[in-house]
């Protein structure tokens, strides 16, 4: 009674990185694929993001979010894609059999040849903080509250306080100003924001909304509706200092203490999982490692821009087309580490012959440094820079011909200034 | 608004609910009056959710009588009410050679109280059944009818049964005021008087008060509110423990364990501190921090990685130690100090004091008896056949609200339409688990308060989280 449907191409997530997965795909010639989305219409987390600033890179102008998804799909539907909505996929397995569920078409199993998993990230919410107190109403993450704003015309509070210097997180200190509410306080634990140094000074500076870096929120107050917090300043250890309780009187605490790929499907897959980015590990064709699943986006690893993130997802579709025409290469990996002083670096095995860009976050804040990438002691690249902050991911480039006989492992590290 | 019945219970946690539901087999007319918005709002909702097997407890006090009873009825009842219970079986352990003398006397007096199953099993033993155990335990004392139970699903699902059965619920009414009339007693909850013959005072942490406005100074009773901290953490593809796992017993209470929940989550706590405001269910940094401490000596290898929440409960710890039940005074009826083993003892008690009730009332039993409502199978927990067929008789089913729990439009609105319904977000969360996940209800809470206001009729703005003023939202743009 199981109908299974065969699909060359079952991608899963119709926001940006899923649009321009399928868009690449069916440019390098695949006919037969599907892009199976859960919410009412494509687009993802960008229907939500009125602000703009989107597209920059990628179109040299500012677009909003909902118009840089708009590009995407109006592309998509020129190439006839086929993208449901409404549909919810249940599970993947290792032999690429994707499970859905609609209103609309039941329970649907397709049995793909190759899968693209494009379902993004997730928030932190408050459990995941452990911070103590109540559990009273009113604390929200920042995207949650950005939906009731931004797609309900609803507002979640009046008086906020922000805890995290996550990029939501200022864009909707920015917002619900402009709503009317007061917005009291930026709190971020670390000494440095996470957030794009253009929306500190676009979204708290420009409306005097005060960021207290190296702070955190250590009692929550309200029986019914959140009626005050506690922020003191924590120290290296990032423990909080006794005697430097400051009290905020708010009913609204917003969260953006950082994202988290949704891999949950993709662990089930079978799918490698890194601890560093909470996303697969890849090789330079952002195959996983289960052989004709591919990830992109940030489901992959958290992306600071949405144009990096279709820039990822492009070469997924392509390279999920290549793997479908039985082009991938094949031949020996060498894994790419993460050395002193990086996060999270992506690919995390590639093939040495093709040109690579590796992407990472340094796990501090550099002034006037250098990224390095070697392998066997042999330098293959170097990225000089002013700074570089953990807020921002860095792309450095390694030539092929750099890599042209590489064995050993190649390592990408932080190299501080050096003092004369 | 004045009202009148013939038995009114107080408190709609599991002893209230329980009690609702034995009594609802009878001709009679039964309100529950509830302080909060919703039934099972305080310690019936944040407890540890275990079915005790009953060696805790002093030989010959109606804890441990209760207890036993209570933990036999346990597989039946929560099978008839489609309740979601595991007899999982549990260990209290011994890390160190000095503890296996209170291992001993648990043993004997478990063997006193009547437990099936127990016996003493020694550390090789003991790591083999449980292989991610502290290695420095000696001994344990295993107790295989021990079980866990979701608990507020079960009061949940106790008292849709009893308003399927002609019992009224009345929310957001605390008793102020209770007086002695000629024919029973009148009471003062929210701006209802009520009239009742039998008081049934099942008021968890306030029962005591109530206790004291009817009985002379000697025979007033003094709760202690006794907070316990717990830590959950996400449902892992394989569950760290099979069993419960309890350290040896203090004076405050069976200490710390590491257990299974029945929906698969792991639960760290609960801590045990003594507190002057019974309704203060915020937790602490000393709190958690202790709760996490404690736990590591049972599983070294705990990490809060995974933490999903966090929450305290109150106990209602009364100064002499047992429960209080039964007709302290000619028609009250009480269950007061019903702190652990509570949750495991409320059933027995409902059916010993419900019989005890019908008979001084000499109330008749009901021709006919409506079945429970049966909540449908989860879709979280659907074969794909099931699944498939599922869609295809609702097609609600195939929208997908909360992601993490997997669980559908169709789950979300039969929680709110079944007979005890829910109204608040919290309510649907702990009805059908919409939110109950890793992202904490970021992504489907704003679906969930647009189908209750759907659903009740409202515009999204009255829509609350939990109890009383607790709004979501402050207003339109």
């Amino acid at each position: 009674m199981d109908k299974i449907i065969q699909k060359d191409l079952v991608i899963i997530g119709g926001g940006p990185a899923g649009l321009a997965a399928g868009i690449a795909a069916r440019e390098a010639g695949v006919e037969d694929l599907v892009i199976l989305e859960r919410e009412h219409q494509a687009g993802g987390i960008l229907r939500q993001c009125i602000h703009n600033g989107f597209g920059l890179h990628r179109y040299g102008e500012e677009l909003t979010g909902p118009e840089y998804a708009a590009r995407d799909i109006a592309r998509a539907e020129e190439l006839g894609l086929d993208i449901r909505c409404d549909t919810t996929v249940l599970s993947v397995d290792g032999d690429r059999r994707v499970t859905c569920v609609s209103k609309a078409d039941g329970l649907t199993v397709y049995q793909a040849g190759a899968v693209v998993l494009a379902m993004g990230c997730r928030e932190r919410p408050r459990g995941a903080l452990g911070t103590p107190g109540t559990r009273c109403a009113g604390i929200y993450t920042a995207g949650a509250a950005q939906k009731f704003v931004n797609l309900e015309g609803l507002m979640p509070g009046k008086r906020v306080v922000i805890l995290g210097s996550g990029d939501i997180g200022l864009i909707m200190a920015r917002r619900m100003t402009l709503q009317g509410a007061k917005v009291l306080a930026c709190v971020e634990l670390m000494p440095f924001s996470s957030g794009l140094n253009r929306n500190i000074v676009q979204c708290l500076h420009d409306y005097d909304i005060p960021l207290y870096l190296s702070h955190t929120v250590t009692d929550i107050r309200g029986r019914e509706r959140l009626e005050g917090v506690t922020v003191m300043r924590v120290g290296p250890d990032r423990k909080p200092i006794p005697g430097t309780e400051i009290e905020f009187d708010c009913d609204t605490l917003l969260l953006s203490v950082g994202l988290i790929p949704e891999n949950e499907l993709s662990q089930r897959a079978g799918v490698a999982l890194t601890p560093a980015t909470s996303g697969a590990v890849v090789d330079d064709d952002l195959q996983t490692s289960v052989p004709g699943v591919f990830a992109c986006g940030n489901v992959l690893h958290v992306h600071d821009l949405v144009d990096f993130v279709s820039d990822e997802s492009f070469r997924a579709g392509r390279a999920a087309a290549a793997f479908l025409r039985g082009e991938t290469p094949t031949g020996e990996t060498v894994e790419v580490r993460d050395g002193e002083g990086v996060r999270g670096t992506v690919p995390q095995r590639l093939r040495p012959g093709r040109d690579v860009t590796l992407m990472f976050r340094p796990a501090a804040v550099y002034q006037n440094a250098s990224a390095v990438v070697e392998s066997d002691g042999v330098e293959l690249a170097r990225k000089r820079a002013l700074v570089f902050t953990p807020g921002e991911m860095v792309a450095l480039p390694v030539k092929a011909e750099k890599l042209a006989g590489v064995h050993a492992p190649i390592t990408v590290r932080m190299e501080a200034a050096k003092h004369d | 608004m004045r009202r009148e019945t013939e038995i009114l219970i107080i408190g709609a946690g599991v002893v209230g609910c329980a009690m609702a539901r034995v009594l609802s087999r009878y001709e009679t007319e039964i309100l529950v009056a509830e302080r909060m918005g919703d039934v099972a709002e305080g310690a019936s909702k944040a407890n540890s959710g275990i079915v005790h097997a009953g060696f805790d407890a002093k030989p010959g006090t109606d804890k441990a009588r209760l207890n036993v009873l209570g933990a036999k009825m346990y597989p039946a009842l929560c099978a008839e009410l489609n309740v979601p219970y595991k007899g999982n079986g549990a260990l209290v352990v011994a890390f160190q050679e000095e503890d296996r003398a209170t291992i001993e006397k648990l043993y004997d007096q478990g063997q006193r109280n009547g437990v099936p199953g127990l016996r003493i099993v020694e550390r090789e033993e003991l790591l083999r059944m449980e292989p991610n155990l502290n290695p420095s335990a000696v001994c344990a004392l295993e107790a295989s009818t021990s079980g866990i139970v979701s608990p507020y699903e079960l009061v949940y699902a106790l008292a849709d049964h009893a308003a399927l059965n002609g019992v009224a619920f009345a929310f957001n009414k605390p008793v102020t005021r209770v007086e002695r009339t000629e024919n029973g007693f009148l009471v003062r909850a929210g701006e209802d008087e009520i009239a009742c013959r039998v008081l049934v005072n099942c008021a968890g942490i306030g029962s005591a008060e109530i206790h004291n406005q009817l009985h002379k100074e000697e025979e007033k009773l003094k709760l202690i509110p006794r907070r316990g901290e717990y830590h959950v953490l996400d449902h892992p593809e394989k569950a760290p423990f099979e069993r419960t796992i309890f350290q040896c017993p203090t004076a405050m209470g069976k200490g710390v364990l590491v257990t299974p929940t029945a929906h698969g989550n792991i639960l760290l706590g609960p801590t045990a501190e003594d507190i002057a405001d019974g309704t203060d269910v915020g937790t602490t940094a000393g709190g958690l921090a202790d709760a996490l401490e404690k736990a590591r000596l049972t599983w070294p290898g705990v990490s809060t990685r995974t933490e999903v929440t966090n929450f305290a409960g109150i106990r209602a710890h009364e100064v002499k130690g047992d429960f209080i039940v039964g007709e302290t005074a000619p028609g009250l009826w009480e269950a007061v100090g019903f702190e652990s083993p509570g949750l495991t003892s409320a059933p027995a008690l409902a059916e010993e004091m419900g019989a005890a009730i019908a008979a001084s009332l000499q109330l008749r039993k009901k021709e006919t008896i409506a079945p429970p409502y049966r909540k449908a199978k989860p879709f979280n927990e659907m074969t794909d056949d099931e699944r498939r067929e599922a869609v295809t008789a609702d097609p609600l089913n195939g929208v997908l609200i909360c992601r993490c729990e997997v669980v559908t439009e169709a789950e979300i609105r039969a929680a709110i339409r079944r007979p005890v319904g829910a109204r608040t977000v919290d309510g649907v969360k702990r009805r059908c688990r919409a939110g109950m996940g890793r992202c904490q209800g970021g992504f489907c809470a704003p679906r969930v308060v647009e189908i209750l206001a759907e659903e009740l009729g409202l515009p999204m703005t009255a829509i609350c989280k939990g109890s009383g003023d607790s709004y979501m939202l402050t207003g339109e743009i």
